[in-house]
């Protein structure tokens, strides 16, 4: 008789959890994935900011004005839809299980539902309210790291995407006085970071751009030869980033990246150099000599030199280097569509996790779950009868984190604001009513 | 004869503000005669176009605000500071009549009288800009004492930042990071927990963000108004007029080329290379080299391409030769094509975008990977000459050309890289790269006549 039961039942999955999965069968572990794992109702808390319709002064337009895409790949073909929008989360799980989307993308808040934006006038569409994003890859620092390029990266590597985070998050808090900060791994080479405090949401494209324009310190293309120049004393912003964080790190950097071991990596330091009387002396020195980076800063710092250009120049080498390299337009604009967390990055099979920004030196990219992972972890707690299995696999740990280091906080902030407003409004009508 | 009214009405003179440099807060109630209308805002249009003829071609704020006194004594000054007065708030409001009509008239208009309004301001006593400051309740915002013991440290440290040395005089006014948009992109201000600390000699960006925004929310509204209600009111009347103004000083934005006739993509490689600017010379060489741009790039020499009269159909085709070559033929047509045409206007909003200005480009800041962005600003001076040098430039004129780069003088730069590849004298200076492609033209076309024999 087991046997007949054993026959009646599906047979798990056979998951080889080191493949990455591409076309039917990334569509397969999709449906799995979004039937399973994807936490819709902490995704619908998150975007309705209180809005739940449980509070008389919630407004329940809200979420459903909220821009969503979805990329969806066949095997032969890759359709993109724009303008998704969603009442409620039940709404949106439906959606999501149907269509099972490759990348699903958080757009900006309209002023009317963007499904119905044919049925209003050009002017009467528009983007009111967005969170402050930035994304941050590292194939933009191909130039200074040589372990990996492009799309790789690796523990050697990471470090950079660490300091940025350290480098952004201390100054959207310290600086701005944002407090609601999720930080995302982007599945693959980066990293994103969404602002949702209130004030950043409601942030003019003129404010974010300042705000893009502030952290903007590496500039220029391939073909200008420096792209940080300091002209005199740094702005407090830049100096904490330099003393807390910058100083240290491409001193760690020197060493695993051996920037002074090989000539035409440290080449390219000497290029940094204003003076040609330093460069020339240092080079001829230099020849076998290992002790490099101590007596290029003992020279810079020493003060014999006067040239216009040397008093900064060792903090402009190190910023060239570690600073964190923006893609400043995705900042800056406000209907941008930027990827939404717990998505499954389809050239890695990895899940799109949220990073805590006070121990993001623990984090490590080569370990995060792939979806393909997930899956085999199911099956083994299945097979072992196990109860609530979703929530013993590795994506148990991540989607705690967003709940505790970031939603619950927000919701919270979220709540209090409305009812503030809410009591606001009523104190006025009542008072309008006085004579 | 009756005015225009305001949906605002007040009963003062409605300028409420220090004598001389009103804030246009409400429409105010003067009674003035038709001519009055035109006159007066023709010539302070001609005060407008002067500031914006000032800023592409990146004059420096020393200059600017010589140039906008005298502007204002040539064209608005009277004798008698009440009528000057009078004569600045009718043509103000005038103006905002006809500019509120159109986005990019409301943002030229917007742009303009915010710049006008700035350097107006800096050339006030202190008096005067105190009594402004009041005006918009700033004083309410100046940091206390306990406060600036505490940051003091910082302030300093920020102000030396911008080589300016504060002193426990100095005024620190306390407002939200937001009200500054500048003064933080630039960071010439430490701002602690969204407060920037303003010095009391960078007021004036704080002033002007105000300013730019109370005006930016009354043309809006005054849009409104004219289309539901005075536009029919007033059609045998001051409608006219209004359309009339609103054609005379719009500076050529080359979307729609007239002059120059629609170019082929037989003729492209040839126009690139004698008569593209640097900057769109780059950004096509570099497609044909790597067979991709990124996005402000494609955007920065499509539009450019369209304002030369490169058709919809050949732009297509052109884009797909080059990218089809890195990404293939069905990739293009799937990711690329779409944001082709919309820069055209088939797509979406359907707006025509516009072939950006030199200061548009010089503004811009591209990083890795990005080819667009004005080479005179973002070349190093290796790579600049290795790029004038391969255009035929040489000698005597490189070295003009350089030291104007050192000055930061990108577009006097570029017009001397056009005298010298042309051998002739570029008497407006560059401000657009399509000014750069249309005078290149009529100088090789009049060229091509004087060669021929005549009949």
């Amino acid at each position: 008789m087991t046997k007949e039961k054993e026959e009646h039942r599906e047979d798990p999955m056979q998951i080889d959890s080191n493949r990455v999965p591409t076309g039917s069968l990334l569509t397969d572990y999709l449906r799995i994935y979004y039937g399973k794992f994807f936490p819709y109702t902490d995704m619908f808390k998150w975007l309705a900011y209180g809005n739940d319709g449980k509070h008389p002064g919630c407004d329940s337009s809200y979420f459903g004005r909220r821009e969503f895409s979805f990329t969806i790949k066949s095997d032969r073909d890759e359709v993109y839809l724009r303008f998704q929008s969603f009442f409620n989360a039940s709404e949106m799980e439906t959606s999501i299980k149907a269509k099972c989307p490759t990348k699903i993308d958080i757009g900006a808040v309209y002023t009317v539902d963007p499904a119905k934006r044919h049925a209003y006038a050009q002017s009467g569409f528009n983007p009111i309210e967005r969170e402050l994003v930035f994304d941050i890859d590292i194939s933009d620092y191909d130039d200074v790291r040589y372990c990996c390029s492009g799309a790789d990266t690796c523990l050697n590597c990471w470090p950079l995407m660490t300091i940025a985070i350290k480098v952004i998050d201390t100054a959207l808090r310290e600086d701005f006085g944002f407090s609601h900060i999720l930080w995302v791994y982007s599945g693959r080479r980066g990293v994103h970071c969404w602002v949702c405090d209130s004030r950043a949401r409601r942030l003019s494209k003129e404010q974010r751009s300042a705000i893009a324009d502030y952290f903007h310190v590496y500039k220029g293309g391939e073909n200008s030869l420096k792209k940080v120049t300091f002209a005199g004393p740094l702005h407090p912003f830049l100096a904490r980033a330099y003393t807390d964080v910058l100083k240290n790190e491409f001193e760690k950097w020197v060493s695993t990246q051996k920037l002074f071991e090989h000539e035409e990596r440290f080449h390219k330091i000497l290029q940094l150099i204003p003076d040609e009387s330093v460069v020339s002396e240092l080079a001829e020195k230099w020849q076998g000599n290992s002790v490099r980076w101590e007596h290029l800063k003992h020279m810079l710092q020493s003060g014999s030199k006067k040239t216009q250009g040397l008093r900064r120049c060792i903090e402009e080498i190190v910023f060239s280097y570690t600073y964190p390299r923006l893609d400043i337009q995705v900042t800056k604009g406000m209907n941008h569509l930027l990827k939404a967390p717990f998505c499954v990055h389809p050239g890695t099979g990895r899940i799109c996790i949220p990073i805590d920004p006070k121990k993001c030196e623990e984090f490590d990219p080569t370990s995060v779950p792939t979806v393909a992972q997930l899956i085999e972890e199911l099956n083994a707690n299945a097979s072992i009868g196990a109860d609530n299995y979703v929530e013993k696999t590795s994506l148990a740990a991540s989607v705690h984190l967003f709940r505790t280091c970031f939603l619950e906080p927000l919701i919270k902030t979220c709540k209090d604001e409305l009812e503030n407003a809410y009591n606001t409004k009523i104190q006025q009508t009542k008072d309008s009513l006085n004579w | 004869m009756e005015i225009v009214r305001s949906q605002r009405r007040n009963g003062s003179d409605g300028s409420g503000s220090a004598a001389s440099l009103p804030l246009y807060k409400s429409a105010p109630s003067l009674e003035f005669r038709l001519e009055e209308f035109g006159q007066y805002a023709i010539d302070r249009l001609r005060v407008l176009q002067a500031i914006s003829d000032g800023l592409s071609r990146g004059k420096k704020p020393e200059e600017m605000e010589n140039l906008v006194s005298e502007q204002w004594r040539a064209n608005m000054k009277h004798q008698d500071a009440d009528k000057t007065l009078r004569k600045d708030i009718i043509s103000h409001f005038v103006l905002r009549l006809v500019y509120c009509r159109e986005e990019e008239m409301r943002r030229w208009f917007l742009s303009m009288e915010t710049a006008l309004f700035r350097y107006r301001f800096r050339l006030q006593n202190a008096e005067a800009q105190k009594s402004i400051m009041n005006e918009l309740q700033l004083q309410y915002n100046v940091l206390g004492n306990a406060e600036y013991e505490t940051i003091k440290d910082k302030l300093t440290e920020a102000a030396r930042s911008v080589n300016f040395t504060s002193n426990p005089e100095t005024v620190f006014y306390k407002v939200p990071f937001e009200d500054v948009p500048e003064l933080v992109a630039s960071r010439r201000v430490f701002i602690l927990k969204g407060f920037a600390f303003v010095p009391r000699n960078q007021v004036v960006s704080l002033v002007c963000t105000i300013f730019r925004s109370n005006i930016s929310k009354a043309l809006a509204l005054t849009n409104r108004k004219w289309r539901a209600m005075i536009q029919d009111q007033e059609k045998d009347r001051i409608a006219p007029m209004v359309e009339a103004l609103g054609n005379v000083y719009l500076g050529p934005d080359y979307s729609k080329p007239k002059d120059c006739a629609e170019i082929s993509l037989k003729d492209i490689n040839q126009l690139a290379s004698t008569s593209f600017p640097l900057c769109m010379r780059h950004l096509f060489g570099k497609l044909r080299e790597d067979h991709h741009l990124k996005h402000q790039g494609r955007m920065q020499l499509g539009l450019f391409l369209k304002g030369v009269g490169l058709k919809l159909e050949d732009a297509l085709a052109f884009w797909r030769a080059e990218f089809s070559q890195k990404v293939g033929a069905e990739r293009f047509d799937k990711e690329y094509a779409y944001s082709i045409r919309h820069n055209y206007g088939k797509e979406g909003k359907r707006t025509d975008y516009t072939p950006y200005s030199c200061q548009k480009i010089i503004m811009s800041t591209p990083s890795t990977g990005d080819h667009h962005g004005c080479p005179y600003r973002h070349f190093s001076e290796e790579n600049l000459r290795a790029a004038l040098n391969k255009m035929g430039v040489g000698g005597r004129a490189m070295d003009d050309i350089m030291d104007k780069v050192r000055n930061r003088h990108y577009q006097l730069a570029c017009t001397l890289t056009f005298e010298a590849t042309h051998g002739t004298s570029c008497e407006t200076g560059i401000n657009h790269p399509n000014q750069y492609f249309v005078e290149s033209r009529k100088f090789f076309e009049s060229k091509n006549k004087q060669s021929q024999p005549t009949a």
